[in-house]
């Protein structure tokens, strides 16, 4: 079974805002039809995915037009729409694998005896083959993901809205989550509507590509004849949308000989493991990281990388073996390891930046942020002035210098955590996927800024999957293998291991 | 079909290994089966026993009877006694400021000149010792044992609680085991900004920055489970459970063991003439 969506002259406008979030919008989508739904950031994507499965809160915005899902307005607990969104943590209901794919059938009023049958089958058809009694919490984020489709496949519904349900995850793990996506429709027929940054591991897939703009719809088409219109994908690309073939011919840069270079941190016999652990997550690393070089950390989950990535920025010590700076690092610190160092000694040295930016920010404004670094350092007012003005104007944040961090897109929060941590120019900068998620114009920007820092003779540790960002940057390459059995290390950017 | 059902829910249960357990379950007795209704007032029937007088006898009927039922619980208790070593060592405590300050009353112990400890005043402090040991043991144990779902299953269908509110709650509750990560994460940051350490203005400082994101943080994460629940039907009448909330002969056999030891504290101390009522008394 699947329903129709239509749209006539629909609008939503929140509540505190004057200008519509989305909309007005005129749309029309066939039962059963799978949609690609693109458009700038701060067109209303979003806005109207939630629209569309009942789930924006009546009391704070308002709506006009007509906006019909079969012959009725949306609603979710006629139990006809799936949704799943971004936050794999934040969508796991309970604490049981086979208790989380039974709620939405509990709540669909669905017998016990039906229930059961259906956890088993819905479970194998997203390929996790699980027991029903698995800790949720023990799942990874494409796993976690996979466990929503699950709940959803097994209430069969009508429509199924997917907001960038791979943005959180790796790139291994995003084909898997994509697969159980095109899964759930199939079995379901219904009518799939998704949000994604990631064009092309949607392009075949998809029927029909609906690009949204700030005042209504742009184009609806099937995706060849949207993407091969070369004035089409001219707008789309300075929307930030992954434009298939544009971006993947970015010259890379080879990675340089930096065997001269003075090396910075030197790792000995290292082992790494979180506190607790009983057994290291990676083992047997021995590392020189050299100034100005790009060094990529890579491996599957659960190799260690994030570890890693911590105990080179001295944050989490190691589980054996010695992370040392070297002279140009240390100086004025009393000791080699950058573990013992205190946090103000730290941060001027070594920036690390974290896969969630949000985590790391501590002012009110964006400016303040990006003095903070500068300030704890001891560098004067206008030294840090300058370099306060010339970041904002690199990020294309300076319209936003007194807005508030936590009100920044996620796009402009992942390039501010970015120079927040470049800010007191570190000769180390270790970087946590830093281009997870992340739109076209964002990821050139980042991108930028990471050569811009190398140029300058910063060294960059970046646990990364993604291997267009490694090679722009012209990292080297480290490979983690998945045991904690031993380390791999890949000189040449021609030896990439996929 | 409804026995396969029902094997396939018990073989389910088995083996429960939840990281946000205080102590885990590794055996799946019958007192682990009980509902979790049953358990709770088996505490409560157990914690009367030793509640009601301050004496020796009654509490320590408790606390015995109790100790003797630890491998009843299917506990790990070896991972038991690494969680709860703070019980006995806070009970002691509570029992030597009870030595120190009661009543003295009977023969001289020890005198040192402001230490005075008597007969009496020790006798009051066995007493404290064992009856807080009685009241937390059986409360701590049980709850061990209770599987929230379980609990909320049992909430919502004998004592029909609102089901929005309980799984809501149960829902949420999963959420603060990640706040703990969270906050740990939030920590490193912290150190990395370079704002960690330093005086104890700044620390107090970074702190409130700290839990200022660490609320941004959280409302989001609640936001989006909300909508996550809502989005798959949470709140449309009618609901089932996947589970049936059941009592059964055990429940009745373990409620009148924890009635019978709990009479039989309160008896043996009346007997022995220990009894030493909280109200009323004298």
């Amino acid at each position: 079974m699947s329903l129709p969506i239509t749209a006539h002259g629909y609008s939503w406008t929140h509540a505190d805002r004057e200008r519509a979030a989305v909309g007005p919008l005129d749309l029309d989508i066939a039962a059963g039809e799978k949609i690609l739904l693109l458009g700038p950031s701060g067109a209303g994507k979003t806005t109207l995915l939630h629209a569309i499965a009942g789930v924006l809160p009546a009391e704070s915005g308002e709506s006009t037009g007509e906006l019909l899902v079969g012959d009725a307005a949306p609603d979710p607990r006629r139990g006809g729409t799936g949704l799943v969104l971004q936050d794999p943590d934040s969508q796991v209901v309970f604490s049981r694998v086979g208790d989380d794919v039974a709620f939405g059938m509990e709540n669909l009023g669905l017998p016990a005896a039906t229930i059961e049958s259906r956890i088993p089958s819905s479970l194998a058809a997203m390929g996790l083959e699980l027991p029903a009694n698995h800790p949720t919490a023990a799942l990874s984020g494409g796993q976690k993901q996979r466990l929503a489709l699950a709940g959803i496949h097994a209430m069969s519904p009508e429509v199924i809205v997917l907001d960038e349900p791979t943005a959180n995850i790796d790139p291994d793990s995003a084909e898997a989550v994509r697969d159980a996506i095109l899964a759930t429709q199939a079995a379901t027929s219904a009518t799939m509507l998704i949000v994604e940054h990631r064009v092309s591991l949607w392009l075949d897939h998809v029927d029909t590509v609906v690009v949204i703009g700030r005042r209504g719809l742009l184009a609806q088409g099937p995706p060849r004849r949207i993407f091969d219109d070369p004035a089409l994908s001219e707008v789309l690309h300075e929307c930030g949308i992954w434009v298939p073939g544009r971006h993947e011919n970015r010259s890379p840069v080879e990675p340089a000989d930096h065997t001269e270079s003075e090396v910075l941190l030197r790792t000995r016999d290292l082992s790494v493991g979180r506190a607790r652990a009983k057994v290291p997550a990676a083992v047997g690393l021995d590392l020189a990281i050299r100034a100005g070089e790009a060094v990529g950390i890579l491996g599957p989950n659960g190799a260690g990388k994030s570890t890693t990535a911590l105990t080179l920025a001295g944050l989490i010590a190691e589980f054996s073996g010695e992370v040392l700076a070297e002279a140009g690092l240390r100086t004025g610190t009393k000791h080699a390891r950058p573990f013992r160092w205190p946090s103000a000694q730290l941060a001027p040295r070594i920036g690390m930046v974290f896969q969630e930016p949000e985590h790391q920010f501590l002012s009110r404004s964006v400016a303040e942020e990006l003095a903070l670094g500068p300030k704890l350092a001891g560098w004067s007012a206008t030294e840090i002035d300058v370099r306060v003005s010339e970041l904002l104007d690199v990020l294309g944040l300076d319209g936003l210098a007194e807005a508030h961090p936590q009100g920044l897109s996620g796009g402009e929060k992942r390039r501010l955590s970015v120079a927040a941590m470049m800010a007191p120019r570190p000769r180390v900068l270790i970087v946590d996927e830093p281009t997870f998620g992340q739109d076209a114009l964002t990821w050139a920007g980042l991108v930028e800024l990471f050569l811009d820092v190398l140029a300058h003779g910063t060294a960059v540790v970046a646990v990364s999957h993604d291997h267009a960002f490694l090679d722009a940057i012209g990292a080297r390459r480290i490979e983690l293998p998945a045991s904690g059995s031993g380390v791999r290390v890949e000189a040449k950017r021609g030896a990439r291991v996929d | 079909m409804l026995v396969s059902t029902e094997t396939r829910l018990q073989a389910e249960r088995s083996e429960v290994e939840d990281p946000s357990q205080l102590i885990p379950v590794v055996r799946r007795t019958a007192l682990v089966r009980c509902n979790p209704l049953t358990k709770i007032a088996v505490a409560l029937i157990l914690m009367v026993g030793a509640l009601l007088s301050i004496d020796l006898v009654s509490a320590g009927v408790v606390l015995g009877f109790t100790l003797l039922g630890l491998p009843a619980t299917g506990l790990d208790l070896f991972a038991a006694l690494k969680r709860l070593w703070f019980l006995p060592l806070g009970a002691l405590l509570a029992a030597w400021g009870t030595a120190i300050l009661a009543e003295k009353t009977g023969a001289v112990v020890i005198d040192l000149g402001l230490l005075l400890i008597t007969t009496g005043s020790l006798d009051a402090a066995a007493a404290i010792f064992v009856r807080a040991l009685a009241l937390a043991i059986p409360l701590i144990v049980l709850a061990s044992t209770i599987d929230p779902r379980d609990l909320s299953d049992a909430l919502i269908q004998h004592l029909r609680l609102p089901e929005v509110v309980v799984v809501s709650v149960l829902a949420a509750s999963r959420l603060l085991g990640l706040l703990v990560s969270e906050w740990q994460t939030l920590s490193m940051a912290r150190r990395a900004r370079g704002v960690a350490g330093g005086s104890i203005l700044r620390r107090t400082g970074s702190l409130f920055g700290g839990v200022f994101v660490l609320l941004v943080v959280s409302i989001r994460r609640g936001t989006t489970l909300a909508m996550a629940m809502e989005g798959r039907a949470f709140g449309r009448p009618g609901r089932t459970w996947r589970r049936r909330s059941t009592f059964g002969a055990r429940d009745l056999v373990v409620v009148v063991l924890a009635m019978g030891v709990c009479v039989l504290a309160i008896v043996a101390a009346h007997v022995l003439g220990t009894w030493n009522p909280i109200i009323g008394g004298d």
